[in-house]
């Protein structure tokens, strides 16, 4: 299991392998869509990286619930 | 007392002898599309990779399209349209059921009396059709084939349905396969082909306005994430590794999940410098015409050459999906 630091570390290394953006700007209140212009298809291929990572799921309705970094940190401590 | 059956001789299997392609002549923009509905050109080059599209006229036949394809793939070929057998048209996108697109198709082409038949898998329809006709040659059900890839995505859609009228276009795309003379020169390896009926609601044509209707985000999660595997088993029952492929021929669904399936691929030892098929960028997604349109232009710009190792996967509504791996005609 891991830690709501490592989650986040982990976080910002597929969001920098998938959008492109610089891990070190991936920060917990930063909105995937309005601060790291992130797009629906890239948010899909993070949730199925993040799936594969911390082995929880992510399925587009909940998805869709996740707008800042913290809320995908907290939904994966949560479900994994 | 049980009466015993003759069968034909089995061949070594079948190969590619000649492609073709047609595509209307109408080009629609994004800037026209844009007029239209709310969207815009880098709205569409971002989330689909399209920058214009072919959209048949009006009165313009899928049938048509089809036989003009098919046409020159049998002068491709070097063969006569008399030499034909066998006529596969994979359509998911004919005005009406009855008759078929497969018989009339031939009879344009001038091919007398062959076996002919349609083959509806949607966007995996060529692959599933290419899969139909070398088995039949193998078994020596068919000598040569004809396999059409053609559709009219345009009739069957909400032009103002933003989410699917930027995608879908028109066009048809042919190979012609013949018996392979010896084990060597057999061009077109096993397919793997599968579907999953559970997800039928994904992509559907609704019956309140006839339309074509996707769920964009499922279908882009299924694809990027369920085909890689199927093309990887594709090339396993070719007795090939990924490292064999030179060109990469995945539906032209939208340019992310090409990307995304050739990702996936390289991690698991396809090289950098296989070519990946990017058609839909000036074809938009042309369903079972697709593939074979991407191949064609893709050898007419010189992109693939003769001997070329290709991996062919489809991949779309039912849903199903089939690949093979083909060498270049």
């Amino acid at each position: 299991m891991a830690d709501n630091a490592e989650i986040l570390s982990g976080l910002a290394e597929i969001v920098e392998e998938v959008a492109g953006i610089d891990a070190g700007d991936v920060a917990a209140e930063k909105s995937f869509v309005d601060d790291l212009d992130i797009d629906s298809l890239s948010m899909v291929e993070i949730a199925v990286q993040a799936e594969d990572k911390f082995g929880v799921k992510i399925p587009d309705e909940q998805l869709a619930e996740l707008k800042t970094v913290g809320d995908a940190v907290d939904y994966i401590a949560k479900n994994q | 007392m049980s009466a015993r059956l003759s069968l034909a001789p089995v061949v070594p299997g079948a190969r590619i002898i000649g492609m073709g392609s047609y595509q209307p002549e109408k080009i629609v923009t994004n800037d026209d599309l844009a007029e239209r509905v709310e969207t815009n050109d880098q709205w569409i080059r971002d989330r689909v990779g399209i920058v214009e599209r072919r959209v048949a006229a009006d009165d313009e036949l899928l049938v048509a399209m089809a036989a003009e394809a098919g046409r020159l793939a049998v002068k491709d070929a070097g063969i006569a349209p008399t030499d034909v057998d066998t006529v596969i048209v994979a359509t998911c996108t004919m005005p009406y059921p009855i008759p078929n697109a497969a018989a009339q198709t031939a009879d344009r082409i001038g091919i007398v009396a062959p076996g002919a038949f349609d083959l509806n898998a949607a966007c995996a329809g060529f692959s599933y059709a290419m899969g139909t006709a070398a088995d039949l040659i193998r078994a020596g059900s068919a000598r040569t084939a004809l396999v059409i890839g053609a559709e009219k995505l345009t009739d069957w859609l909400d032009w103002d349905d933003r989410s699917t009228c930027i995608i879908f276009a028109d066009g048809a795309g042919a190979a012609v396969l013949s018996a392979a003379p010896d084990a060597e020169s057999v061009g077109v390896g096993p397919v793997a082909w599968g579907s999953a009926g559970d997800l039928h609601a994904m992509i559907e044509v609704r019956p309140h306005n006839n339309a074509l209707a996707q769920e964009g985000q499922a279908v882009f999660r299924w694809a990027t994430t369920k085909i890689a595997p199927v093309a990887l088993r594709a090339i396993e029952l070719a007795g090939l590794t990924p490292a064999d492929i030179d060109v990469l021929v995945p539906h032209q669904a939208n340019l992310r999940i090409v990307e995304a399936v050739a990702k996936r691929l390289r991690a698991k030892g396809a090289r950098e410098d296989m070519v990946v098929a990017d058609d839909i960028v000036h074809s938009g997604n042309t369903s079972s015409a697709s593939i074979p349109l991407a191949l064609d232009h893709m050898r007419a710009a010189g992109r693939i050459r003769s001997g070329d190792v290709a991996l062919l996967i489809g991949f779309g509504a039912g849903l199903s999906y089939a690949g093979q791996v083909v060498v270049c005609p």
